[in-house]
């Protein structure tokens, strides 16, 4: 990897102070220029120069590579939420990508270091990816590659199975486990029917020891009855990979496994969450840097053409560059305008609306709040506007099994709005939870889909409850709904079978009866 | 790099599941239709983690573009050149295979033997190469760069470069030609000949078998023979040379006379392959109807007097067909039993592919 050319170097310098000067804030920043074959690679493990051994890192290359090649796609720019954050160039690529990409570099680092759903990532997580590596290769060294990578492959099955808000929650959910391991140790200073004691000397009067240890021993029966009865775990776990961590029956090598494939899921999960608005973000500041402050007279032209080309609409799904950018620049205006608040939506003539202008010019400071405190679902949900629709030509497709194909179902804007949160809530994928470990009282895991009128894909599901199952040790389930009947899905190790489940009745089946059908 | 160590597994991979999944493919038969240059394009759809997700039909999505309520769209746009994604998507692969890999594996897989060429001779072929330079030729072949050049050097060399105005205007001794050289490259040589029965009895399922047969034949023989020579002749009453597209298209009807491709092949090599420097391999695909017994007995003595002893192999592979009688494989069998050098194999469905390949190829001649 080779440093910036002095070409380019000074073009660096100049943009980022240019980014600085209209108020983006990023962490230091280094760009390096590298080759198409090293492009590949960093792309093909995510934007890391180091990853742990696996194929499906080589299948990306190898894709990437082939459509490289074949010239069907060009990588342009790459850059990895770190601090320092690392950015990269593509050796060849022309003067005027470069610029651009830096420009659109600098947005992306600003939106990583300020956006709040970032807040909780890694910023380290380049040394983190290393150190993964070399774990995994000491596990290969150890165990054999067919052993470690078996294992990465079931649990790449479940990777995303994790809750995506909980690094945000701080109320943690008192835990009877730990409650017990404390008084164990003997750190509970007030147990219960213990007395606070102010002197040492009144300690044995005021809490006889006989009549303590009675209390914790009836109140330690009492909690191991209180989880007996209750459901393990005590409510719904969407951390699946958490609750498997601690109550597979894993080797410590596997546990290590599965917490640093987790914790990769959860460290990409924030660039997930805020797609439209980290690249519309990005877009917006390259295109304002480009045009107002960086390219000369004579690269505009070659700058609108690659602008343009990534913003280019795609009728089988937004493009995230064009919404985003689209968006961001629409909420600046409504905001330099007044077109926002009570009045705004009150208003009901249409002339009025569209003249409407109270020159309040905070629309700067408008999109500034967006980036630090949004995501994706909560920017759709908040800033998607009919206009907006219309102006941006949106509409919802579906599939239509007479003529098996996709077709334009509707332009109703409702309908494109639930669409759309529907797509970015846990970005499309089923919300799946742990309800109980202990079902029907044999050790089955029993997990749950959270139902939305979609129904999973079922040659994908079985497949997936495979690698869970081989994880479980014991049978797994999955109540979901299967050709519109609620079905409990039960995998035993060597063949499923589709079960009735009452949805109604909130809790799951009692008793094994329903097992034998 | 280290992705090396990754992209190598995944291959590995990949070939394993090739592997596994192999006699599918060979009977698939669109994947000849997706044959681009030198690949092979085999889906490898298991290649996909699985994860709990929604049916991609089902869910459907927001689009932009024009289009009213019932318009198609269409599933082919993705939008523009694009930049990287922070991570990567999920696709279903298409890994292309090198014929000659592929040609590796069915090798492997049906253990066939390496060809023992006849002899080892090779003809060496001259190649005229147009690579080099000269200071005369033919205004066509002109070097405008290389002119240019050499005005150039002469410009600055004289001193009369003038980088303000740098105009060079070159006279008779700084042009430049484009001239040939003689390259001499050893050529193998080795022939297949593929001769197909299109008479009525043929139907489209027939001729889909001889198609996917020869084709894994020609890629068998290719890899064992650099530059490999494939002749196609199909023949009713009367037989005629085709190139290769028409010999899996045509549809002729009318009798069937064998002896008449024996006798066009017979031509073939005895004009351009002698055969004491040639490999030969003709392969004849029929439904085993021919009109006479006595056009039977004209192409044994074909093969008796003249193929057999020339040819490394001669294939007679019969096709199953609800007309035919399938006389004229038992007809071959009577004449000729246990000789090695006529391999004959009988083809009753697609299925039965893989056992024919290996029937012909199994010996190594």
């Amino acid at each position: 990897m080779a440093n910036l050319t002095p070409e380019l170097e000074k073009e660096r310098v100049k943009i980022k102070k240019v980014a600085e000067s209209v108020g983006l804030d990023f962490y230091e920043t280094i760009f390096e220029l590298i080759t198409y074959e090293q492009m590949n690679q960093i792309a093909a493990y995510g934007g890391f120069p180091v990853r742990y051994p696996h194929w499906r890192f080589g299948m990306e290359y190898e894709q990437l590579s082939k459509s490289y090649e074949y010239g069907l796609s060009k990588i342009y720019e790459l850059v990895i939420n770190n601090d320092p954050c690392y950015a990269y160039l593509m050796e060849g690529n022309e003067f005027i990508d470069q610029k651009l990409v830096m420009a659109h570099v600098y947005g992306h680092c600003d939106f990583f270091k300020n956006n709040q759903w970032f807040s909780q990532t890694n910023r380290k997580m380049m040394d983190q990816m290393a150190n993964h590596a070399t774990r995994v290769r000491r596990y290969i060294d150890r165990y054999g590659v067919d052993v470690v990578e078996d294992f990465i492959d079931k649990c790449l099955s479940l990777e995303n199975l994790i809750d995506r808000h909980s690094p945000y929650t701080r109320v943690k959910i008192p835990n009877l486990e730990k409650e017990l391991e404390l008084a164990e140790q003997g750190q509970e200073v007030l147990g219960p029917g213990r007395l606070k004691v102010h002197r040492d000397y009144m300690e044995s009067f005021i809490n006889p020891p006989g009549l303590v240890k009675e209390q914790e021993k009836r109140r330690k029966e009492e909690m191991a009855e209180r989880q007996k009865l209750q459901n393990y775990p005590e409510r719904p776990e969407k951390d699946v990979l958490h609750f498997l961590i601690h109550h597979a029956p894993l080797q410590p090598w596997q546990q290590d496994v599965l917490s640093m494939i987790r914790e990769e899921a959860y460290y990409f999960a924030p660039q997930g969450m805020t797609k439209i608005m980290n690249e519309g973000w990005a877009s917006y500041w390259h295109a304002k840097l480009m045009t107002e402050k960086i390219a000369d007279d004579s690269e505009i032209v070659d700058f609108a053409d690659r602008h343009s080309g990534t913003m280019a609409m795609s009728p089988t799904g937004f493009n995230p560059y064009k919404v985003g950018i689209e968006l961001f620049r629409d909420i600046e205006q409504r905001w330099n305008k007044g077109q926002f608040g009570k009045e705004w939506e009150e208003c009901e003539s249409l002339a009025d609306k569209k003249n409407w202008d109270r020159k309040t010019n905070q629309g700067r400071e408008k999109i500034f709040e967006v980036r630090r405190n949004f995501n994706d679902v909560m920017f759709i949900d908040q800033f998607l506007t009919e206009d907006f629709c219309v102006a941006n030509k949106m509409f919802v497709y579906k599939f239509n099994k007479r003529t098996g194909q996709f077709e334009v179902d509707t332009r109703d804007f409702p309908l494109i709005k639930k669409k759309f949160l529907f797509q970015l809530t846990n970005f499309g994928q089923p919300i799946i939870s742990v309800v109980d470990a202990n079902f029907n009282n044999r050790g089955e895991l029993l997990l749950a889909h959270l139902f939305e009128g979609i129904e999973m894909q079922p040659d994908y599901m079985q497949a997936t409850m495979k690698n869970l199952q081989a994880l479980w040790g014991r049978p797994v389930n999955v109540a979901t709904v299967l050709d519109g009947e609620p079905r409990i899905v039960h995998y035993d190790g060597h063949e499923f079978k589709s079960l009735a489940f009452d949805r109604s009745s909130e809790s799951p089946p009692e008793g094994s009866d329903a097992q034998e059908n | 790099m280290t992705i090396r160590e990754d992209h190598k597994r995944f291959r590995d991979i990949v070939r394993g599941r090739v592997k596994e999944n192999f006699k599918k493919y060979v009977t698939h038969g669109e994947m000849i239709g997706k044959r681009e240059k030198d690949f092979v394009k085999i889906p490898v759809p298991s290649i996909d983690i699985p994860r709990f997700r929604y049916g991609p039909k089902q869910s459907g999505g927001v689009g932009q573009g024009q289009g009213n309520p019932g318009d198609p769209v269409d599933g082919e746009n993705q939008p523009g050149q694009g930049q990287a994604g922070d991570q990567p998507g999920e696709h279903v692969l298409e890994a292309e295979v090198t014929l000659e890999e592929l040609a590796d594996i069915l090798g492997e897989q049906l253990e066939l033997p390496r060809i023992q060429p006849k002899g080892n001779k090779t003809i060496d072929s001259v190649v005229n190469r147009y690579t080099g330079r000269s200071s005369v030729g033919p205004e066509s072949l002109r070097h405008f760069k290389a002119s240019y050049k050499e005005a150039l050097k002469r410009y600055v060399s004289t001193g009369t470069y003038d980088p303000d105005n740098p105009v060079i205007v070159p006279i008779r001794r700084d042009l430049r030609y484009r001239s040939f050289r003689k390259a001499v490259s050893p050529r193998t040589n080795a022939v297949v000949i593929y001769m197909m029965d299109v008479s009525g009895s043929m139907g489209e399922e027939q001729k889909e078998i001889v198609r996917l047969e020869s084709f894994w034949i020609n890629a068998w023989l290719k890899r064992n023979y650099k530059g490999l020579d494939t002749r196609f002749i199909i023949h009713d009453a009367a037989a005629k040379e085709v190139d290769e597209d028409t010999f899996f298209r045509t549809s002729e009807s009318g009798g069937t006379l064998i002896s008449s491709a024996y006798k066009l092949c017979k031509k073939l090599i005895e004009e351009e392959y002698p055969p004491h420097e040639w490999n030969i391999y003709p392969f004849h695909f029929s439904d085993g109807d021919n009109w006479s017994g006595e056009d039977t007995r004209l192409c044994v003595r074909l093969l008796k007097e003249f193929f057999l002893p020339q040819v490394n192999m001669f294939g007679y592979g019969q096709v199953e067909s609800k007309y035919g009688s399938g006389q004229f494989l038992k007809d071959l069998e009577r004449a000729f039993p246990g000789d090695e050098r006529l391999v004959i194999s009988r083809i009753e469905n697609k299925d039965k592919i893989v056992q024919s390949i290996k029937d012909f190829l199994g010996k190594g001649r």
